[in-house]
């Protein structure tokens, strides 16, 4: 066991050393959900569509706007989870779980370099398990991903998100909701990838799959605005599940005993559970060479 | 036991044969060479060896256990330096060496002294903490063989130690190499195109051609096989007949050939027969004006063993060229 895990350790840290020391690839990965919440969410409002203008308000009467706002607050409630949610909260939470989409598609690419390069070989000669390989590049894609999800939700604050935190236990909820989610998408990229012996097609590939897999899940509008086939599709993206519970555990302030946070979190953690071993088995077939 | 033995060992890349049925065996302490043209099957070789990949028939033990039925037993015996360059370079070389120690279990302070010794070793002490990118191809190259050497193997595979580096660089990777046998006492299996460097660093050769062994030897008895040595003469003006028939009867010489002011003269050993041969002349009142002895190189073993010469490639340019792409596509 211990020697598995230093030889885990060990694949991991040479990933994320490589990481830390190339700030300007830590920014490019960053600066795009950073676009998203910034662009999209700060321009289409979609909370604020029920907002009624000052002048209209003056023209009406208070019963009526009182039942207007009533009415307001009740969908936005129903489709967001609180009628005092902002747009702009909304789109910036999402982005803390779909950067770790953009950090956990290189993990397959990582393999390919290792590959091209010979390092592969050289692993797949030293005397370690071959699952220490792949999870020592999903642990290394979880401590990327998280990190830069904490660094998306400080400057989401810093440009006006509002968080709504019950406590300390319910952040590391999100965290660990984090965590899962970078083992569900790096070991889905890298089953999918694993045979894949050209990095263009990691490239092809993972450009394939990163948009579909942002749009299929509830990070730039909720699962009930959804038609009910998208639904079906979100229900199974990994993605909607992690950041349903980020945007229970973060924005709504869901108490630790939040029946929809602990489903979301159980769905993930199953869906990481699987996608991992799934990782490892493709990954050991396929590097185990004829 | 051998520290390596291959029995009738087969590697088939669809229609290709990479490697066909090639036996031999490495005695421990021995520095091993597989010489031969690129697409001989060297490196499939080296990969089967090292249990990269599985042989389509035959065995192998390496430090006797087998390739196929044990191959975790396998790779904590062995280290490799592939031909390619897998140090990080976003690493430094201390880095690096760390890594290693890591993935074969070696304790963070046992690997702290080895890493220590082996960057004396190579000589790159100075350059622990600088990462990689900044170091030329032959450091990397040193840092590579060391990194091999953290776990401390009995056995270490060299795929083309040299491929691409100058010739100091060259001449200094093999006194590195030598170092390595000499103070660990590490059996080392390589692979080379280039000659000189089997004959200057080899213990033991075997040519290989198209997958097949074609000899295995010592350098010097493969280049005494071709027959002897060339010792040539500028000589005054010989009575052919009678000087021609006098060296034949020298104890050494295989054959003579006379000019009018040129004797040439194939012998084995020919740095002995040499003496001999001059005092001969002399003792007919021939003068001698002038003497070169050639020693045959593995060139020409190579050219007598195949009919090709290592580098000469045209003619079976495509043919070669059809192989490289069907086993590289196989390797990667």
């Amino acid at each position: 066991m211990i020697a598995r895990a230093s030889e885990i350790g060990a694949i991991a840290s040479r990933e994320v050393k490589k990481w830390y020391r190339s700030p300007i690839l830590l920014f490019m990965t960053t600066i795009q959900p950073l676009l998203w919440m910034s662009l999209y969410g700060k321009a289409f409002n979609l909370t604020g569509l029920f907002r009624i203008p000052e002048d209209i308000l003056k023209q009406l009467p208070p019963e009526s706007t009182a039942r207007f706002a009533a009415i307001a607050n009740e969908i936005l409630s129903r489709f967001f989870g609180a009628s005092d949610i902002d747009f702009f909260s909304y789109i910036a939470v999402g982005m803390m779980g779909v950067i770790l989409l953009f950090t956990s598609m290189s993990s397959g690419l990582s393999i390919a370099w290792d590959r091209r390069l010979g390092v592969l070989n050289k692993l797949l000669v030293a005397p370690i398990s071959r699952s220490s390989i792949i999870l020592g590049k999903v642990i290394s894609a979880i401590i990327r991903g998280v990190t830069q999800s904490l660094l998306v939700m400080l400057i989401g604050l810093a440009l006006g998100m509002r968080l709504r935190v019950s406590g300390p236990v319910e952040f590391l909820i999100a965290v660990l909701a984090l965590a899962l989610l970078g083992a569900s998408l790096s070991s889905l990229i890298i089953s999918v990838t694993i045979r894949l012996k050209s990095w263009e097609y990691h490239i092809a590939v993972s450009n394939l799959l990163t948009l579909p897999l942002m749009f299929t899940s509830s990070a730039l509008y909720p699962v009930t605005l959804m038609p009910e086939w998208l639904k079906t599709v979100a229900a199974i993206n990994p993605l909607t599940h992690g950041i349903e519970v980020l945007r229970e555990a973060l924005l709504l302030g869901a108490p630790l005993n939040s029946q929809a946070m602990l489903g979301h979190l159980l769905i993930l953690t199953v869906f990481a559970s699987a996608a991992t071993l799934l990782g490892i088995y493709l990954a050991n077939v396929a590097l185990r060479k004829t | 036991m051998s520290a390596i033995e291959a029995h009738g060992l087969r590697k088939v890349f669809g229609e290709i044969v990479a490697v066909d049925k090639v036996s031999f065996a490495v005695e421990e302490g021995e520095v091993f060479g597989f010489l031969g043209p690129n697409g001989a099957g060297k490196t499939t070789t080296i990969n089967m060896l090292t249990t990269l990949i599985r042989p389509t028939a035959g065995s192998a033990r390496v430090w006797g256990y087998d390739i196929v039925d044990e191959p975790e037993k396998v790779r904590e015996v062995i280290g490799l330096a592939p031909q390619e360059l897998t140090v990080d370079d976003e690493l430094t070389g201390y880095e690096n060496m760390m890594l290693h120690a890591a993935l074969y279990h070696v304790p963070k302070e046992e690997a702290r002294v080895r890493v220590k010794e082996i960057l004396e070793l190579m000589e790159l002490e100075r350059f622990a903490n600088k990462k990689v990118e900044s170091y030329s191809g032959g450091m990397k190259k040193r840092l590579e063989i060391g990194c091999s050497l953290i776990h401390e193997p009995k056995i270490l595979f060299l795929d083309e130690p040299t491929l691409g580096l100058d010739v100091q660089t060259r001449a200094a990777i093999w006194n590195y190499i030598r170092t390595l046998v000499r103070e660990r006492g590490v059996t080392i299996f390589m692979t080379t195109h280039y000659m000189d460097e089997a004959d200057n660093l080899c213990d033991r050769v075997a040519i290989i051609d198209y997958g097949r062994i074609k000899a295995i030897d010592t350098p010097s008895r493969l280049k005494s096989s071709i027959g002897g040595d060339l010792i040539e003469l500028e000589v005054s003006e010989i009575n052919g007949l009678v000087i021609g028939e006098r060296l034949r009867a020298l104890p050494g010489v295989v054959d003579v050939v006379l000019d009018s002011e040129r004797a040439v003269v194939k012998a084995v050993r020919g740095e002995e027969v040499l003496p001999a041969v001059i005092s001969a002349l002399i003792r007919d009142g021939v003068s001698v004006r002038r003497v070169e002895m050639k020693k045959p190189s593995l060139e020409e073993v190579f050219l007598s063993l195949t009919g090709r010469r290592l580098r000469d490639e045209n003619g079976v340019k495509e043919e070669i060229t059809r192989r490289n792409i069907a086993i590289r596509r196989a390797r990667s």
